[in-house]
């Protein structure tokens, strides 16, 4: 089961974000899950949102440039070695991970990890045969 | 020093005859051999006898960098190709380049206003010359190589680049004068300043800098580094190549050679002669080149003409510092660059938006050349590897087009200024005015 993210490109510059995200605020949307590619020159903000379409959409409309692709949400146990399971994984398939973020859910004690392999469909496969609780949009969504 | 006295101080009344007598001469040349100009001419409806004064000249069309360049590659030339014993080009950039050739006579005029340039600077057989303007097609290197040698210089023929040989040879060989462009003096001076060589450890007495714009306050700058006096020279491949004006020790504007090159100044828009002392656009009319006389070139760089005698003793005409352009090309690094080469270069990537902005600065003592691109949702990716390639491919798109380095920046779409009528593409913070 792959996932939705939403990517803004953002200049280095004062401001930037804020107006991303204001926009969304505006639009009702709210983050599930969000991180931040910085380089000396510009940014990538990544964000798994309820409403990809309508997310693009508003930021378009405000000028953003926005890409939607798929990525992998992986569940695993808020512990030590939680993450290092799926890395040992992928791996082992000799798979690459391009980025990943993680964030903790207080209510399932659970971690979420939001993954991007360089092929995202052998990634995916990859966990899943190793027995990793891939989650799907709604899941995730409803967090 | 002055190299040449009896044309170098002629009296102003004797200078505008010995011009109108060769005004006259390569008028009636250039009609008679070239059949740009026959037809030129002919269209203005203007001939040669029509130059009667030398303001006379006004009535004579102008001549631009694309009429020389539709010419390519030797349409330009008033002699058989058998009597030119050397061509030279523009970098040609922006297309075909521009041919300039020259006769045995042509030659000798150029080592003539070398060697009047080159003693300004104070040159003479003593001196050990090392010359860092780049040999080949480009005039520089030759140009000055010529002028060493008829003043019987010691001529290093170093060319350009590789620095550390430059500053070993010129500590070594005890090089007297330097020739190269400003900015690359700025350079030596710094990597002589890090290797530890205080000025008064080299001999350099005098540099003979141009090609490129610079400022005042460049040349306190390299005076004070390179413990030497800095000098401006002009000229350009279409004219002859270096040696159409230079600066003397008084550092109060370039004289220009006007018993070889007749200068005008002319308002850009209107295309109206100003009177002396007025800025404007300065046009050069070749006075007695044989293989390829250029009548009221259009230069596009703007500046004054200052009558009267020097100083220093010339009467020579003195023009300005050259304070800028009467288009919008740009000079980087002594490369010519036009922003719509730069255009060109982002049209032919897909998905590009030729939504661009130029912004030039001298950091240090280089010349940078940024270009901000607007992002498209073709160029963009999720992965900062994706992005960066779409950057580095512009970089290779525009460096193919126009030679040089550039660093792209990627903005926000509708980041970049727009404009109702022409777009400002360019912001030079150089600050050469």
């Amino acid at each position: 089961m792959k996932l939705k993210q939403t990517s803004v490109f953002l200049e280095n510059r004062k401001g930037r974000l804020w107006k991303a995200l204001s926009i969304l605020r505006d639009a009702d949307i709210n983050i599930r899950a969000l991180s931040i590619a910085d380089t000396s020159e510009f940014g990538i903000l990544r964000m798994i949102v309820p409403n990809p379409e309508k997310a693009r959409e508003v930021l378009e409309e405000n000028n953003f440039v926005v890409k939607t692709n798929e990525v992998i949400g992986v569940e695993i146990p808020d512990e030590p070695g939680g993450l290092d399971r799926i890395l040992e994984i992928l791996t082992k398939a000799d798979i690459n991970v391009e980025y990943l973020y993680a964030f903790v859910e207080k209510k399932l004690d659970q971690a979420i990890v939001v993954l991007r392999t360089e092929d995202i469909d052998a990634g995916a496969d990859a966990l899943n045969e190793g027995g990793v609780n891939l989650l799907t949009p709604e899941e995730i969504y409803e967090l | 020093m002055i190299w040449n006295r009896e044309a170098e101080c002629m009296a102003r009344d004797e200078m505008e005859e010995l011009q109108l007598k060769k005004l006259q001469e390569v008028v009636k040349r250039a009609y008679e051999n070239v059949s740009y100009y026959k037809k030129a001419f002919e269209d203005a409806d203007v001939f040669p006898e029509d130059i009667e004064t030398l303001e006379d000249i006004e009535k004579l069309p102008f001549t631009s960098k694309t009429d020389l360049r539709d010419a390519y590659p030797f349409g330009m030339f008033a002699v058989s190709p058998d009597d030119i014993v050397e061509v030279h080009t523009t970098s040609g950039t922006t297309g075909k380049p521009t041919v300039s050739g020259y006769t045995q006579n042509d030659l000798e005029l150029w080592s003539e206003v070398m060697a009047r340039a080159l003693s300004m600077a104070g040159g003479d057989r003593t001196d050990r010359i090392q010359n860092c303007y780049g040999y080949g097609l480009f005039t520089g290197g030759l140009g000055v190589h010529y002028g060493a040698q008829k003043i019987g210089a010691t001529v290093i023929p170093i060319s350009a680049g590789n620095t550390m040989r430059q500053v070993e040879i010129m500590q070594d060989f005890g090089s007297t004068i330097l020739t190269c462009t400003p900015s690359y003096a700025m350079y030596l001076a710094e990597v002589l300043e890090n290797q530890g060589v205080s000025a008064d450890k080299i001999n350099l007495k005098a540099g003979v800098f141009g090609a490129e714009m610079w400022t005042e306050e460049m040349r306190t700058e390299i005076e004070k580094r390179l413990n030497l006096s800095a000098l401006n020279i002009y000229g350009l491949t279409e004219i002859i190549g270096p040696g159409v004006a230079q600066e003397c020790s008084v550092k109060e504007g370039l004289h220009i050679f006007d018993d070889h090159f007749y200068p005008e100044i002319i308002n850009p828009d209107t295309l109206k002669a100003l009177p002396s002392g007025d800025k404007g656009e300065l046009v050069l009319t070749t006075l007695t080149r044989e293989g390829m006389p250029v009548i009221r070139f259009r230069t596009r760089d703007i500046t004054a003409l200052r009558y009267g005698q020097c100083k220093c003793g010339r009467t020579h005409v003195k023009m300005d510092r050259i304070t800028g352009r009467s288009d919008d090309m740009l000079k980087i690094r002594g490369v010519i660059v036009f922003p719509s080469q730069i255009e060109r270069a982002l049209l032919k990537i897909e998905g590009m938006e030729p939504q661009y902005q130029i912004i030039v600065s001298r950091p240090q003592q280089l010349d940078e050349l940024e270009v901000q691109v607007e992002t498209s949702p073709a160029l963009f990716s999720d992965e900062v590897k994706h992005v960066e390639e779409v950057k580095k491919n512009i970089e290779k798109h525009i460096h193919d087009e126009i030679g040089i380095r550039v660093n792209i920046s990627l903005v926000e779409p509708q980041s970049l200024p727009r404009s109702e009528g022409k777009a400002v593409r360019v912001i030079d913070k150089r600050d050469l005015k």
